[in-house]
């Protein structure tokens, strides 16, 4: 095997947090690609700039997307990398994983690929870094003759993720893990298939902290929250207040509705003020409980900048029920798909249409009523239209 | 281990089967215990514990991940659960490593093993958690700088935030290595994004094989591209290219890459929980600095400026942005020592949202 030198490289070696290029460095003791991939990188780090061209069509039979197809542009300089492919493996939802399992993916990676990940890729996947086209076929059988399939890629619905929920959090309102499973289950057609103007991403969280970022990076997210009481157990209180914690500081002044009160020893707060922001639960947790009516707000359209600005998600269904076979949800979200589909233009995510279409156009296209929850406030321009139907009320 | 042929794998394979069941990856304690939590307290910055109705417990120990792991470094890791966590490990959204043990004794030994193999314990609370980031040199067509090395230079130098010192509130740092920012750190406290600042260069004989003109036209943002049918090309309005180099994926002709000028933006200020007040966006603080790799020495410097000076001066509790929105941005870059510039004011779709409208501000 080629030695290369990497002094470049070899200085993000140092210090404590744990190091890419020693990752990179022990894939590349027993593989070729792994090899070539540290030589190419450090060319990179020598000329400032990446050496990869554009991906190009690659796959396994029946499906498309799933893999990213991935060449290098210095092929004769650095053939274990010629080709370099994505291997996107789905992952079990809330991302545990029994050892078992866990590595037979690594003993098929290591006999088809560079020997290189990502755990995990943004979307949530389980990312293979870097594999030969003739390989895709083989690694795809043996992989799913296992029990494992890919992920989503291209303009298709994308990995579905979520926080780990009801598994070890006491906040969930909804069960993330179980959410997230079901919807990747039942849209596996639409996740393999690219068969839309773009990507549509699901992300799933427990409560408002979003654990996943579901808010600021899904096209569709789903946040668990609650309509009745907050629980307050005073004794807890009380130990809080005796380690230390500043009550009236720390939590009463920052409830951003200041709808809880101390008086030195009891914590009151008035229920209907509240917003459920999660900020008393969040650093009380052994005293505050929400309880009664538990399902999830969903909000549509978030997405990064690429082109006219970042968006985040609008609540559109503020409060809706989260319960196995979760029909109700399943029948909003296809409502939502064939109005995207019908109206948008290629590359076109559904936050950007909505802002082209309208709030209105959306919410009546997928049979949705106008709600003070929707906005932070009314319009304040005089110009809205009228229908006919508006007329007649 | 001889590949499968062809004809093997056509017997074999399956499809549409979707991931394993979760239901089949989680610990036995999770497992009994699910949806059946009462409380939890984190113990250090790398450790806590959740407890069930049953009071039955479940000790966390989080290391940091790099992301980009070898196979080798994930059965290591698998070792060590195996040995105290009954086979069982998980991954968090940020990329770091759970491990999992009913045996709070065990907390301990999973600590020493993972930092014998080079993983920190630390990342819970009130702290700096690992970075969020995209792939960079490593495997992106489109990358304008590195993210892993970045991220690592970085966490070197933020790494007692990390381990042992408490911070104002939770502060979450992300890198995307372009504008297209698949790591979504548009709502991040700190995030670096890299950023192009020339109009791209057009090798009009390959536009001509390799692009559909309209699609590539229509792919600009801000209307910069027309077409030049004497070259059957397309040409770029200068004056009105931002360089997204959105041009530049569909067309890859259209080289937006330059090594000199490409750089790095950072950041601050946004969130994605709804704690106090909403989510928010990022917004611009430094609108540029060059790439110097290995190790970008001027990225950490700034980054350690920022987080320092919030450190300093936020209230418990309060967010990146949460404590600028109280001190407003005008001490933010008095206090932080940084300069205002032209770039620093909006003039894109969100702009007039941005202008001050009123008469009171601080000097």
């Amino acid at each position: 095997m080629k030695k290369y030198e990497t002094p470049l490289l070899d200085e993000l070696e140092k210090g404590p947090w744990p190091s890419f290029v020693k990752e990179m460095k022990l894939a590349a003791a027993t593989s070729e690609m792994a090899n070539d991939e540290l030589g190419q990188v450090e060319k990179s780090y020598r000329d400032k700039r990446g050496y990869w061209k554009h991906g190009g069509i690659v796959g396994v039979l029946g499906y498309g997307g799933g893999v990213i197809g991935r060449y290098s542009s210095l092929p004769e300089e650095f053939p274990g990398v010629a080709h370099f492919h994505t291997f996107r493996i789905n992952q079990p939802s809330g991302m545990f994983y029994k050892t078992d399992r866990l590595r037979e993916i690594m003993d098929l990676w290591d006999k088809y690929g560079s020997g290189l990940t990502n755990m995990h890729g943004s979307t949530g996947d389980m990312i293979m870094l870097g594999c030969r086209t003739e390989a895709l076929e083989p690694l795809f059988a043996e992989v799913s003759s296992r029990g494992w399939d890919l992920g989503g890629s291209g303009s298709a619905l994308r990995t579905p993720a979520c926080c780990l929920g009801q598994s070890r959090c006491e906040w969930a309102n909804i069960d993330t893990m179980d959410i997230c499973n079901e919807l990747t289950q039942s849209y596996q057609d639409y996740l393999h298939r690219p068969a839309w103007p773009y990507k549509f991403k699901f992300k799933v969280a427990g409560c408002a902290v979003d654990c996943v970022a579901a808010i600021a990076r899904a096209d569709c997210s789903i946040i668990g929250t609650w309509k009745g009481k907050i629980a307050v157990d005073q004794d807890a209180v009380k130990d809080y207040a005796k380690s230390g914690m500043d009550i009236k500081a720390e939590i009463v002044d920052m409830c951003p509705t200041g709808c809880m009160n101390y008086d030195g020893s009891a914590l009151s707060i008035d229920d209907a003020n509240c917003s459920r922001c999660m900020h008393c639960i969040s650093k009380m947790t052994k005293a505050l409980r929400p309880t009664g009516e538990k399902g999830a707000s969903i909000l549509i359209g978030a997405k990064a900048p690429i082109v006219v600005g970042s968006l985040l998600s609008w609540v559109v269904v503020p409060f809706i029920k989260m319960e196995p076979p979760y029909t109700e949800f399943k029948e909003l979200v296809e409502k939502i798909w064939e109005w995207w589909d019908d109206n948008a233009k290629p590359r076109e995510r559904i936050g950007e249409l909505i802002e082209v279409k309208g709030m209105r156009s959306f919410l009546e296209g997928i049979g949705v009523e106008a709600q003070a929850q929707q906005v932070y406030e009314p319009r304040k321009d005089p110009f809205f239209f009228w229908k006919e139907e508006d007329l007649s009320k | 281990m001889s590949w499968l042929s062809a004809e093997e794998a056509k017997q074999k394979r399956q499809t549409d089967i979707g991931p394993p069941s979760y239901k089949e990856m989680l610990p036995p304690v999770i497992a009994k215990n699910y949806g059946k939590w009462k409380y939890h307290e984190v113990l250090t910055p790398g450790t806590m514990v959740h407890v069930a109705e049953s009071g039955e417990k479940v000790y966390t120990v989080r290391v940091a991940g790099p992301r980009l792991l070898s196979t080798k470094s994930i059965r290591a890791l698998m070792d060590i659960a195996d040995k105290y966590c009954d086979g069982y490990i998980r991954w968090t959204t940020r990329n770091n490593i759970e491990f999992m043990t009913p045996k709070e004794e065990n907390m301990a030994l999973i600590k020493k093993a993972a930092e014998e193999i080079g993983f920190p314990v630390g990342g819970i609370g009130r702290g700096i958690s690992n970075m969020v980031h995209t792939q960079g040199w490593i495997h992106c067509h489109s990358a304008c700088t590195d993210a892993s090395g970045i991220v690592k230079a970085m966490m070197d130098e933020l790494f007692p935030y990390f381990n042992e010192k408490l911070l104002p509130a939770k502060t979450r740092l992300a890198l995307a290595c372009c504008v297209n920012m698949c790591g979504a750190v548009h709502c991040s406290d700190i995030a670096v994004v890299a950023i192009h600042r020339k109009v791209p260069e057009i090798d009009h004989d390959h536009v001509k094989n390799m692009c559909e003109i309209p699609t590539t036209i229509s792919s600009c943002p801000t209307r910069a591209i027309s077409p030049d049918p004497a070259k059957k090309s397309i040409k770029i309005n200068p004056d009105k290219c931002m360089y997204c180099g959105n041009c530049f994926t569909v067309c890859p002709p259209i080289n937006i890459h330059n090594p000199e000028q490409d750089g790095v933006a950072i950041v601050v200020g946004g969130k994605v929980g709804s704690l106090r007040k909403g989510p928010m966006f990022s917004k611009l603080a430094i609108p540029y600095i060059k790439n110097n790799p290995p190790r970008w020495p001027e990225v950490v410097e700034a980054v350690k400026n920022i987080v320092d000076t919030y450190a300093a001066d936020a209230r418990k509790f309060e967010r990146v942005g949460e404590w600028i929105e109280r001190i407003g941005w005008e001490s933010f870059f008095k206090k932080t020592g940084i300069p205002f510039t032209f770039q620093h004011i909006d003039d894109f779709t969100f702009a007039r949202d941005t202008f001050r409208t009123s008469a009171a501000f601080k000097w």
